[in-house]
C-alpha cells in the first residue's frame, strides 16, 4: 500500500522552456535507465527476496524511486509547458507533439516506448542485487550525460541531486549484496539458490 | 518556532527534515542496530511529523494523515496546486 505525498522530494522550479532538453531527460523517465524502469524492477524483485533486510532496501529504493520519477516528470512538464505551435516546430518537438500534445508519455530520448524488457527479476539474490548496481550506475551515467548538456542552472540542481541519489543507491545495494554473502557459503556462494533451493 | 516562518521556508525546512529520514531510512535498511542513526531518525521524523502539522493547518495538507487538520469547508486536498505545478511543492 502506498500514500502519496504533494510534495516533489526535491524542488523544481524551471522558469524557461527549452523542447530540445525535455526530449533528452524524457529518458530518465521511460528510457533504459531511467526511474520508472529503476522502481519497477526493486518493486518486483523484492517478493521472492529471502533476507528481511534487503527486502526493506528493495522495498524503499523502490519507493523513492517513484518520488524520482515524479521529479523527472515536473522537469519536463515545466520544460515543455505553454509551448507554441511556432515554438515547438523550430525546437524539433513535432514528433512528440503530435502523438502526446504536451502530456508526458514513458519514452526513452530516441523515441522508444518504455518497457520491462530493460530490467530483470531473477530470482536469485546475488543475481538480482548485481542488477541492482550495474543499474545505478547506468543511471549515473546517464545523468552525467545529460549534466553535460544542460546550462540552465535551474535544471541541473534538481539533475544533480537526482544523480546524487543513484551513488547512495549504489552503496546500499553493495552493503545488500555483502550482507547476502554472509549468509552464504563462503567457499562457493553460487552452491544454491536461497530463494529457491531448499 | 515555525510560525514565523512564511510558506517557501517552511516548505524547506520539511524538505530538509523529509531527506534526512529518506536517507538515514536506507541506511538503518543495511545497519539496523546502529543506536546513532536511529536517534538520527527519532529526530528528523519527530520534525518532519510537527513541521507537516504546521504546514497543514496554514497552508493545506501535503499528507492525507494532516487532511483533516486544515479540513474547513471545502477539500483542500484538491483545491491546493499540485507540486509541478506553479505555487506548487
Amino acid at each position: 500500500m502506498w500514500n502519496y505525498e504533494k510534495r516533489l522530494q526535491y524542488p523544481v522550479k524551471i522558469t524557461q522552456t527549452n523542447p530540445k532538453l525535455a526530449q533528452i531527460i524524457i529518458s530518465q523517465f521511460g528510457g533504459p535507465d531511467g526511474e520508472l524502469a529503476a522502481s519497477m524492477r526493486y518493486l518486483s524483485q523484492r517478493y521472492t527476496m529471502p533476507y528481511k533486510e534487503i527486502t526493506g532496501v528493495l522495498t524503499d529504493i523502490g519507493t523513492e524511486e517513484l518520488a524520482h520519477m515524479e521529479m523527472i516528470c515536473a522537469i519536463v512538464y515545466q520544460l515543455t509547458k505553454d509551448l507554441t505551435p511556432e515554438e515547438i516546430e523550430k525546437s524539433g518537438f513535432g514528433p512528440y507533439y503530435v502523438d502526446h500534445t504536451l502530456a508526458l508519455w514513458p519514452q526513452a530520448a530516441s523515441g522508444t516506448p518504455w518497457t520491462a524488457t530493460v530490467f530483470q527479476s531473477k530470482g536469485d539474490p546475488i543475481t538480482d542485487l548485481h542488477e541492482d548496481m550495474a543499474a545505478e550506475q547506468k543511471a549515473r551515467t546517464t545523468y552525467d550525460n545529460i549534466l553535460r548538456l544542460v546550462k540552465d542552472p535551474e535544471v541541473c540542481d534538481p539533475i544533480r541531486f537526482l544523480r546524487e541519489r543513484e551513488i547512495v543507491h549504489y552503496q546500499r545495494f553493495g552493503e545488500s549484496l555483502r550482507i547476502v554473502q554472509e549468509k552464504l557459503d563462503s567457499r562457493n556462494f553460487y552452491a544454491f539458490n536461497p530463494a529457491f533451493d531448499k | 518556532m515555525s510560525s514565523q516562518m512564511n510558506r517557501q521556508e517552511l516548505l524547506n525546512h520539511i524538505n530538509q527534515a523529509s531527506f534526512a529520514v529518506d536517507d538515514v531510512k536506507l541506511y538503518l535498511d543495511t545497519h539496523p542496530c546502529d543506536t546513532d542513526a536511529l536517534s538520527f531518525f527519532r529526530e528528523y521524523s519527530r520534525q518532519r511529523n510537527e513541521l507537516l502539522k504546521e504546514y497543514a493547518k496554514v497552508y493545506g495538507p501535503l499528507t492525507i494523515d494532516t487532511a483533516d487538520i486544515s479540513c474547513r469547508d471545502r477539500w483542500d486536498w484538491v483545491n491546493e496546486p499540485w507540486p509541478w505545478q506553479e505555487g506548487g511543492c
